[in-house]
């Protein structure tokens, strides 16, 4: 019966478009084999072999994943455990922490980025790695949290009440019950970490020395430089990369 | 009596506030430590004496928010305002019919969600490089229009407000989408029937309908949008130039260029106190809203 209007599915097909041909052009352009100009003159892998010639790319990419990595692993253990307390644990300033835990989502990355400075110049901890981990993990956590909470909440608690009841202990409850069924929810929780993590850019921009630029940082300076092949091959590389992570996330986060 | 492990765990058992903060102690601290209090500090420089080499001199001053009323800076901060609010006007108008469209999209609602969340969590950095890519002078909409012979010369579109409203909004609409798609979805379908029974015309319905009971998802997409594009640095910087400097950049530059801490923060503040009162007129509006926040 109510069948959406021609011209609302009209609007909705062109912002897909908006959304999408950007990024579409964006990728095939990485293949054209012309450095100048955006007529497509022949299919060419040259640009991404050019990326691996490049040791400033190279760089950057270790760094992100070093950083990427460690901030994953640390935001996903101390995001599930602020969720689990959530979930299952009454105690004064519940509220309020749960309130907190939604003002850095919604705090601009600016500010982060400067207020982090700022402590780290105060404390005299030098910029590098560690501090880019630091404040990755500080924005990585509250988004954990609500993803691994969102699984909890779904989650039967009767077979941890039988585990306790036939004699495990809580140690070996949680390790035998609780982890099992809550993995996909900690994994999409880490996924999207990792993902925001290799991403960010005006946050680490901040907190990162001159020695340690992760790969959004060195794409940056190369789209400031001079605009070049290069930069839609790498591009492409973290769009692929991404999508991949995202969609994993997304059938993670699906699974009942 | 019995082994560590047994005895940590009859000590955690008699205290449950104990097993509670256990728990939460770690991240709490560490959200505390590298959130909570360096925006504080933020705000504490934001009152002192700029120092000579960056940083500041110990001392009380309000001079770096009374340089707001400086002209150069008003308007700076009125441009961003401006800017942040037609952003979320134009992501509003764009992104209602999509997700009208997704909420009755049947069996293609997965899918159709998949491909907005996408963009959502891609790099941002790479999608205002694709914005550059195609609007610059030599970009390809020139090339193209160039070649159809729509235009004899090159449009100047990059490092124009065009460019950097085309940049907000193509960044910030999936976060529109998302949450009026969310209220949408829950809408009780005999609603609409009721008042197609009771007589009630396509465009009444809508009005009296299904629009007042989406405006939650409204009301949450409108701030998710306004928040970010007031804070926003990459899109003005890397398409509007130096011509359209928005309040990000004017923090940016007073940590670099200029190595004015104090009044860096005091920008930076501005951007958080204006953060802050949405969040709170979101929370005002959603008391009253009929139905549930998504």
């Amino acid at each position: 019966m109510h069948r959406v209007p021609r011209w609302i599915i009209g609007i909705s097909v062109a912002v897909y478009a908006f959304l999408h041909v950007p990024l579409l052009v964006l990728v095939v352009f990485s293949f054209n084999d012309s450095k100048f100009s955006v007529d497509w003159t022949g299919f060419t892998l040259d640009w991404y072999y050019r990326l691996l010639q490049r040791p400033d790319i190279l760089r950057g990419l270790k760094a992100s994943l070093i950083v990427g990595g460690a901030s994953t692993v640390i935001s996903a253990i101390l995001g599930t455990m602020i969720a689990l307390a959530l979930a299952r644990h009454r105690f004064r300033g519940r509220r309020a922490l749960e309130g907190f835990l939604y003002v850095p989502i919604v705090t601009p990355e600016i500010v982060v980025g400067i207020s982090l400075l700022i402590l780290f110049v105060l404390l005299g901890i030098p910029l590098g790695i560690t501090t880019i981990i630091i404040s990755h993990v500080a924005f990585c956590v509250s988004f954990v949290v609500i993803v691994v909470l969102a699984r909890l909440e779904g989650m039967d608690g009767t077979l941890e009440e039988a585990s306790m009841i036939l004699g495990a202990d809580e140690i070996t409850t949680f390790r035998k019950v609780t982890v099992p069924q809550l993995w996909p929810g900690i994994l999409s929780g880490a996924l999207l970490a990792f993902t925001m993590s290799f991403d960010d850019f005006v946050i680490t921009a901040f907190v990162s020395g001159s020695g340690s630029s992760t790969l959004p940082i060195v794409v940056y300076g190369m789209v400031r430089r001079n605009i070049e092949p290069s930069i839609n091959a790498i591009s492409t590389i973290i769009l692929i990369v991404t999508t991949g992570l995202i969609y994993l996330a997304d059938r993670l986060s699906r699974e009942a | 009596m019995g082994s560590p492990r047994e005895r940590a765990l009859a000590w955690l058992y008699s205290r449950p506030q104990a097993r509670a903060w256990a728990l939460l102690g770690p991240g709490t601290f560490w959200l505390l430590v590298f959130f909570l209090v360096p925006i504080l500090i933020m705000f504490v420089y934001s009152l002192m004496p700029r120092g000579i080499y960056g940083g500041v001199e110990p001392g009380f001053t309000l001079e770096h928010y009374r340089r707001f009323f400086d002209p150069l800076y008003l308007d700076i901060l009125q441009r961003t305002f401006v800017w942040s609010v037609a952003c979320t006007v134009i992501c509003l108008l764009l992104g209602y019919p999509v997700a009208y469209t997704i909420a009755r999209g049947g069996k293609w609602k997965n899918m159709l969600m998949f491909l907005v969340v996408l963009p959502f969590w891609t790099s941002f950095l790479v999608r205002t490089f694709a914005m550059i890519f195609l609007l610059r002078d030599t970009g390809l909409i020139n090339n193209w229009l160039l070649k159809l012979g729509v235009i004899q010369e090159p449009i100047t579109m990059l490092y124009t407000p065009f460019a950097v409203m085309a940049g907000l909004v193509y960044g910030f609409l999936p976060f529109m989408i998302l949450p009026i798609y969310a209220s949408l979805e829950k809408l009780d379908l005999s609603l609409l029937e009721a008042a197609e029974v009771l007589g009630a015309k396509p465009a009444e319905r809508f009005r009296r309908v299904t629009l007042p009971l989406s405006m939650p998802g409204v009301v949450a997409g409108c701030l998710l949008v306004f928040i970010p594009a007031l804070g926003s640095f990459l899109t003005s910087d890397l398409l509007g130039g130096a011509k359209q400097m928005m309040i990000g950049n004017l923090v940016q530059n007073q940590f670099s260029a200029a190595r004015n801490w104090p009044f860096g923060s005091a920008a930076s503040f501005i951007v958080m106190a204006l953060v802050l009162v949405a969040v709170m007129a979101y929370l005002r509006v959603k008391d009253k809203t009929p139905g549930e926040a998504p």
